[in-house]
């Protein structure tokens, strides 16, 4: 039991979690996809629209004025949340993936030139693969790829090995969304910034389960998505140090974003507002906003320790099944597990463990080069979030055990 | 027997099967079965790539009829492709066409042929009507 967070009382402010499949419990464990709505973000939702809808910024009316006070507060609890210096650094994106090609065409055009290198992971999501691809294909720049150690870590010698005079960025996940390893970006960041490189991290599977200050961590920029973090889907964030975003031109163009438009010539509104082209999802910021304040109500802390206990009891009881292999053997993890039994299937396992009403995900899990990387084709993964429970641990082996008999 | 014959011989086994386990118990039962796929047919060209699991499919015609060879990496994917090419082998071109492959409605695995299952069988009942097509139009 956890003595900090009331799990059964954080269980009801989900209502989808008392819903049954296939007459059976649901048992939500494909949380690294995308985590189950707690009430008051809906409830956020439903209010802008019932009762402050209106298009915001230059707007004299009242409703206009209440909808860009609570646009802009969003703006602001995101930018407590993640320790930001100041509001100008928050950009309210469609989600990671927006944000990281948002970065790979403003800063990617603007600074890699033929030759040049950007460093990226062997453990990355597509997100954080593609972008800089097409960018490469544009610009003649090339990739260099940190691999990964056998504990599915990154390999940090080869990293320092990578840095050469010519690398304009490292683009690191903050937690693998396959492997659930925490990297240690303290130091990437250090060791990049040593050679003046800038840092991008993609924190899409952190800020829900760790306390994130950018400010401490000293990332240029670090991106993540409403979504996964009990926020409204299609909104996201583009953290960026000032003096980086002051510097990068506009990605999209159109209203919101301008100061000034002649036929001529256009000159782009400040920071913020120059990346947030057409009218923005001012009922997604104020929603996002609510999921933040209420993970900050029971303590980034709180949820690291429960989700750690649940970590730590998963894999001590899936590693008792026969044939169990768990991919990601990290002693800094997240609450993640990528994992086969035997020479089943995952699509075999994950239609069966369905059935029993348990959700986990199979696949490459949009990181089709760290499966090459590992030799295998896919796997199962289940995710936590800090709504779980030790239960539906037990039940998730005892239907992996079930089913492995099966096969 | 003839495809419909096939089928409605199919949907009565699987009446049996009250509880879902079993019928998958079943399923991976016959996937089990299914003989593995000659290594000249298990090759790129006869590939059906799904998202969650990938299919081979490959067919012959002999005296006007379409014998069909599949198989597939995923048991439970495999035990379904069993029975589907049990049910549309050795008929002609024109039968396989005018057949409406109703059983795996009967049998509850609907979901199975379903595009965002992305296992690659739905793909492959398209694959057995285009190649019933193609032997047609060769004659």
């Amino acid at each position: 039991m956890n003595e900090k967070l009331d799990i059964n009382a954080i269980r009801n402010d989900f209502p989808i979690l008392s819903r049954t499949v296939y007459d059976r419990p649901l048992i939500y464990l494909d949380n690294a996809a995308t985590t189950q709505k707690p009430r008051c973000v809906v409830e956020a939702i439903e209010h802008v629209y019932y009762h402050q809808n209106a298009n915001i910024h230059r707007g004299v009316h009242y409703l206009s004025q209440r909808a860009t006070e609570a646009h802009e507060t969003a703006r602001a609890t995101v930018r407590d949340f993640i320790h930001a210096t100041s509001s100008n650094e928050i950009v309210f994106t469609r989600g990671t993936t927006e944000a990281i090609n948002l970065l790979a065409t403003s800063y990617g055009e603007t600074f890699c030139n033929e030759g040049d290198e950007i460093i990226i992971s062997a453990m990355e999501h597509h997100a954080n693969i593609v972008p800089w691809q097409m960018l490469r294909d544009r610009k003649g720049i090339k990739l260099k790829i940190i691999p990964l150690t056998d504990l599915g870590e990154l390999n940090m010698t080869a990293f320092e090995e990578l840095l050469s005079e010519r690398t304009k960025l490292v683009s690191v996940a903050h937690v693998s969304n396959v492997l659930g390893t925490i990297n240690p970006i303290e130091e990437i960041i250090e060791k990049a910034h040593a050679r003046d490189i800038p840092v991008l991290i993609d924190g899409a599977q952190a800020v829900s389960h760790m306390p994130v200050d950018v400010q401490q961590l000293d990332a240029d920029f670090y991106v993540f998505s409403g979504h996964k973090m009990y926020g409204p889907n299609g909104i996201g964030v583009l953290y960026g140090k000032e003096k980086w975003l002051d510097i990068l031109p506009p990605y999209h163009g159109g209203g919101e974003m301008i100061a000034h438009v002649t036929f001529e010539k256009t000159t782009f509104a400040d920071l913020p507002f120059k990346f947030e082209a057409g009218t923005p999802d001012y009922v997604g910021s104020v929603a996002l906003a609510a999921a933040m304040n209420y993970l900050s109500s029971f303590g980034m802390e709180n949820i690291v320790a429960y989700e750690t206990d649940l970590l730590l009891d998963a894999t001590e009881k899936m590693m008792k099944i026969d044939g169990m292999h768990i991919y990601g053997t990290s002693s800094h993890k997240s609450s993640v597990i990528s994992f086969l039994v035997n020479d089943i299937h995952p699509f075999d396992m994950g239609t069966l463990l369905d059935r029993l009403g348990i959700a986990v995900r199979t696949g490459h899990h949009c990181a089709m080069p760290l499966m090459s990387a590992l030799g295998i084709d896919g796997t199962l993964r289940a995710s936590f979030a800090f709504y779980n429970t030790h239960e539906e641990i037990d039940a998730l082996v005892a239907g992996i055990e079930r089913i492995a008999k099966m096969f | 027997m003839t495809i419909n014959e096939k089928q409605d011989q199919i949907v009565e086994t699987f009446e049996e099967y009250t509880d879902w386990m079993d019928k998958y118990a079943y399923l991976i039962e016959l996937g089990n079965n299914l003989s593995p796929l000659d290594p000249k047919s298990k090759v790129n060209q006869n590939l059906i790539e799904g998202c969650q699991s990938r299919v081979w499919l490959d067919a012959e015609y002999t005296n006007g009829m379409i014998h069909f060879m599949a198989e597939s990496d995923a048991v439970i994917v495999k035990g379904i492709v069993s029975l589907l090419i049990d049910v549309v082998s050795d008929h002609t071109p024109d039968e396989i066409l005018n057949t409406d492959l109703y059983f795996i409605d009967k049998i509850g695995l609907k979901e199975h042929l379903s595009p965002t299952r992305a296992n690659g069988l739905l793909a492959m009942v398209k694959q057995i009507k285009l190649y019933a097509l193609a032997f047609k139009t060769k004659g």
